[in-house]
């Protein structure tokens, strides 16, 4: 039995690195500090056993060398190629990725398309004030999550880094801080709450802009009733926000991909902005995937722009609507696809995933999932995180290297698009002789 | 064995003080030699032949750098050129992407770029983008100046332990030296405060006078290559000469580890304002000329504006935020735990408007009123001042009365009144640009002695080819050959040939390993411990940046100075 001590979880967002892990027989056999779902990802679980290709509708097993020959052919003999996926691998994979796009003049695209790209756009449009979490843990005495559940899905988030933590200026833990959750619904995390504000569902911009309007004084134009939430309330949180030395408002998808979608974030950023004029008041989006974060600063000083970049001019063109994922699906354009460690079939829209049932599909991953129902290529890789190592970014921007706790037979997602890559080089440069 | 041979041209290599003479230069596997037997040959006569540029301060990798990118796709857009067989695509103007930074450095000339902000939490991030920076030696300088432990060393006056801990923090992230930042004021931005340079930092009584000091005094504990790489407090505001030369004060009589300064005084053209509002602003650049002309113990870049429009960015948190309010502009802050912080804002410098033309001003009234080339250096503060690209502008403009005339008549008119550029005659010559391009700022690093900067026998490859003749003083012909090199040579490799892009290996990363006594070095991971244990987010075992992240290193040893 061998102990690893700060093992890095890669899982969600939060990206805890203080896990203890038991090895035993090359086996994870035990999890000590991660939450139940980065528990169950770092002890493993069904996995793709062999590489395939799909031959009259059946996905048939073939050696790595087989579905990578198949898999370069496909990308090689593509006009309109789309790479996608990305949240749930290494940078190392990303950094191949952007070379096997701008070889082959597909679209990159990550999962932050059908979750956190509206905060992109938001971003784009009005920019960020935020800060690590360990500010947050040291410094906030007033924590906001906004359409977001981190007891479902962040499990160790407020424990580590925000409302349970004890932090430098707040040594007394949430007895020393204040916690209030807007939500559509009275969540596991509202139930914790000092304070829970049930806004109607679709109205959280309607919100936001009577909060902005009350923080830079003109509550005279709010009316009584906002979104389902009595003036009062409205009133009460303001001034909430106005009294903390250092507060932060945490948001989910609750607004990203509700009614308003980027419009809600530049609203729910300029809420910031106006409490900022009274006090210190951030604001983080709260990433879902280990390392969507990784894919866009990966992608961003790789090609300028951090998501949706269509290199089929030979140059970076970056235009959300136009070059997303979804846009090249819908109408139609693409005529073939890569998915590396992400399900879009589970998450894409209907008129998306039609079009993919009529195009060749490769998939890169540990592990089989509605995607590989639509896959003509299936090329298995280690876990990251648990198999290999690489970098990740934390939902705050923060960068960390995942260990390598088990050795495995797998190649890594890494190894398996350079080789890819070199196979489409090697394609192309016989058909340029 | 792979030679090379540049006959004919005309050398400037300041640090060995060759002054535009006819000369050949020799290289074999990357270095320069005496003499090769079978070279490949470069005819550069009646070119200018210098060392290859040596950046001192450009943010050019690292998360701010990266969110500048991202919050500014209208910027990225200004710059896109396409992929070619040697180069992957480019972007970006005032924030180019990582491979436009490389290829347009080497474009110009330039081998070796500093980034000069690294906040160490985030070391990894830097360190991954300078591994996606094409061609370029580089080297990033940690941000310690804010951090908890050093406030705290500075409180209990214990220099030793700060020494220790600064030992820790630049191996710890693979850093090249001392970075400080509105001292104490980034802290205080964490409630939304700033310091002045004898203000208490909130909560951790210390004084941003007293932090500066006593980092100047801990980095000269050992045989650092580089003096601290100082931005002040105050940075931007009228009237902040003053504060200025008070910093400046600070550390004179602090003997340095060998013939360099002890501070290196970044960007000064924002700390050479006079005035009490926009109103009366006032350059007060010939202050800080008078002061770093009588005084050995200080070095300045000159940051110099670009007119135009770029992307502001700088650990400076308050600063950021003060400019996003007068501009209304976007606005993103980023503060790290027990460190640092930053803050990035577009900003344009219009020639129209009064402030940016005395800005403008300053910065090449300080290259031009320093009497010694060899303690100013080159710089707009990448992107802060202007993007990089615009270096040849302004090396025309120090090169030719000419061009500053006439760019000052289509400026405001308050340059008459309240700058002294217009009645300065000195122009530079190739030697001296030379100096503050290559000389000085190889030599301020300590990089000389490691082959960066000069084309002595022993010294790196790294060669720029310019084509023009030593005897042009056309500013126009000026800017467009320093723009475009004739011939860009790294480690005896041709990377640039007519302008072009033909080949881009990886760089190599420049880092310091400060070498500290055991008992001081364990006395301070105790406390460090705590620090990780308690405060910080990640554990102290993840936080050092691993090797992987450095691909290419090289290392220089700086050991205790008994």
């Amino acid at each position: 039995m061998v102990e690893i001590t700060d093992v890095v979880c890669p899982l969600c967002g939060c990206v805890c690195d203080d896990i203890v892990v038991e090895v035993e027989d090359n086996e994870v056999k035990k999890v000590r500090g991660a939450c139940a779902v980065g528990k169950s990802k770092l002890m493993g679980h069904g996995r793709i056993k062999s590489p395939a290709i799909r031959a009259n509708g059946v996905l048939k097993d073939c050696s790595y060398d087989e579905a990578i020959k198949k898999a370069a052919e496909i990308l090689a003999a593509a006009r309109r190629p789309l790479l996608y996926g990305w949240s749930s691998t290494v940078c190392e994979a990303t950094k191949v990725g952007v070379e096997l796009a701008v070889e082959i003049g597909a679209v990159i695209d990550n999962t932050a398309s059908v979750c956190h790209g509206p905060s992109v756009l938001a971003i784009q449009d009005v920019g960020l004030p935020s800060c690590t979490l360990g500010e947050v843990k040291n410094r906030a005495s007033l924590v906001i999550y906004w359409g977001a559940n981190p007891t479902s899905a962040h499990g160790n988030h407020m424990k580590r880094y925000s409302y349970i933590s004890k932090g430098y200026f707040l040594p007394g833990g949430k007895k020393d801080k204040k916690l209030v959750v807007v939500d559509v619904r009275e969540t596991k995390t509202a139930k914790m709450a000092d304070r829970f504000i049930q806004v109607e569902p679709g109205k959280d911009y309607l919100f936001f802009s009577a909060l902005r309007a009350i923080l830079y004084g003109h509550e005279d134009v709010v009316p009584d009733d906002v979104g389902g939430v009595a003036k009062k309330e409205l009133l009460e949180l303001a001034d909430m926000m106005k009294e903390t030395p250092f507060g932060i408002i945490f948001f989910g998808m609750g607004v990203t991909q509700s009614r308003g979608r980027h419009n809600n974030i530049i609203n729910a950023i300029q809420v910031t902005r106006a409490a900022h004029t009274h006090t210190k008041f951030n604001i983080m989006p709260m990433r879902g995937h280990y390392n969507v974060t990784g894919f866009n600063q990966v992608c961003t000083w790789e090609t300028g722009f951090p998501f949706a970049v269509d290199l089929s001019r030979g140059f970076a063109w970056y235009n959300p609507g136009e070059t997303a994922a979804n846009d090249i699906l819908w109408r139609k354009e693409c005529d073939a696809a890569l998915f590396i460690a992400s399900d879009p079939v589970s998450h894409f829209p209907a008129d998306s995933i039609r079009h993919l049932a009529r195009i060749p599909v490769i998939q890169i991953d540990p592990f089989a999932n509605p995607t590989t129902e639509f896959a003509d290529v299936v090329i298995p890789t280690a876990v990251s995180g648990v198999e290999a190592e690489g970098s990740v970014y934390r939902m705050d921007g923060i960068p960390l290297r995942l260990r390598k706790l088990v050795d495995t037979d797998y190649p890594s997602d890494e190894e398996v698009l350079m080789r890819i890559l070199e196979e489409v080089r090697a394609i192309r440069a016989k058909e340029g002789e | 064995m792979s030679e090379l041979l540049i006959k004919n041209g005309v050398v400037y290599d300041p640090i060995n003080g060759v002054k535009g003479e006819k000369k050949d230069i020799c290289i074999r596997d990357g270095k320069v030699v005496e003499e090769v037997k079978n070279p490949k040959v470069i005819d550069a006569e009646g070119m200018v032949v210098m060392p290859g540029g040596v950046d001192i301060h450009a943010h050019i990798a690292g998360g701010k750098v990266n969110a500048g990118r991202l919050f500014r796709p209208e910027d990225g857009r200004r710059g896109l050129r396409p992929r070619t067989k040697v180069c992957m695509p480019e972007s970006g103007y005032s924030v180019p992407n990582t491979f436009a930074t490389g290829y347009r450095y080497a474009r110009m000339g330039y081998t070796f770029v500093m980034e000069p902000a690294m906040p160490p939490l985030a070391a990894r991030h830097t360190h991954e983008e300078l591994i996606d920076i094409p061609i370029l030696d580089n080297a990033a300088i940690p941000l310690i100046d804010n951090n908890w432990m050093t406030m705290e060393y500075v409180k209990s006056g214990d220099i030793d332990l700060l020494a220790a801990y600064i030992a820790w923090m630049i191996r710890a992230t693979k850093g090249y030296g001392v970075k400080v930042v509105n001292p104490g004021g980034t802290e205080a931005w964490a409630w939304k405060k700033n310091c002045d340079l004898n203000d208490a930092v909130p909560y951790f009584d210390v004084t941003p006078a007293e932090i500066v000091r006593a980092l100047a005094e801990a980095n000269e504990r050992f045989e650092m290559p580089h003096s601290i790489h100082v931005h002040g407090n105050m940075l931007g505001h009228p009237g902040n000469y003053e504060v200025t030369l008070k910093t400046y004060d600070l550390v004179k009589g602090i003997t340095p580890y060998r013939d360099r300064p002890v501070m290196h005084a970044t960007h000064t053209q924002f700390f050479s304002y006079g005035g009490t509002t926009w109103r009366d602003f006032e350059s007060k650049a010939r202050a800080i000329a008078d002061y770093v002309n009588a005084n050995e113990h200080v070095s300045i870049d000159i940051g110099s504006v670009i007119i135009g429009d770029t992307t502001t960015m700088t650990a400076d948190g308050p600063m950021e935020y003060s400019l996003h309010q007068i501009t209304g502009r976007k606005w993103t802050n980023h503060d790290v735990e027990l460190e640092t912080g930053s803050g990035i804002t577009p900003f344009l410098y219009s020639g129209k408007v009064s402030v940016h033309t005395l800005q403008w001003a300053i910065g090449l009234e300080l290259a031009l009123l320093t009497k010694d080339p060899w303690k100013i250096a080159l710089t707009s503060d990448h992107p802060n001042a202007g993007p990089f690209i615009g270096y040849p502008i302004l090396i025309s403009m120090l090169m030719s009365k000419r061009r500053r005339d006439e760019s000052a008549k289509e400026m405001h008119s308050v340059i008459f009144d309240r700058a002294e550029l217009p009645s300065i005659d000195r122009e530079y010559s190739f030697y001296e640009i030379a100096i503050i391009t290559r000389g000085m700022t190889a030599r301020t690093l300590g990089l000389h002695e490691h082959g960066k900067g000069h084309l002595g026998v022993g010294a790196d490859g790294d060669v720029a080819i310019y084509d023009i003749s030593p005897e042009e003083r056309d500013a126009g012909k000026i800017q467009k050959a320093f723009l475009n090199a004739k011939y860009t040579i790294k480690g005896g490799e041709i990377v640039v040939k007519d302008g072009e892009v033909v080949s881009a290996p990886p760089g190599r990363t420049f880092f310091v390993t400060p070498e500290c006594e055991s008992g001081l070095m364990d006395e301070m991971t105790a406390k460090l411990k705590e620090m990780f244990a308690n405060y910080y987010s990640v554990s102290l075992a993840n936080y050092p940046v691993q090797d992987a992240y450095v691909p290419n290193p090289y290392e220089i040893r700086a050991p205790w100075r008994s």
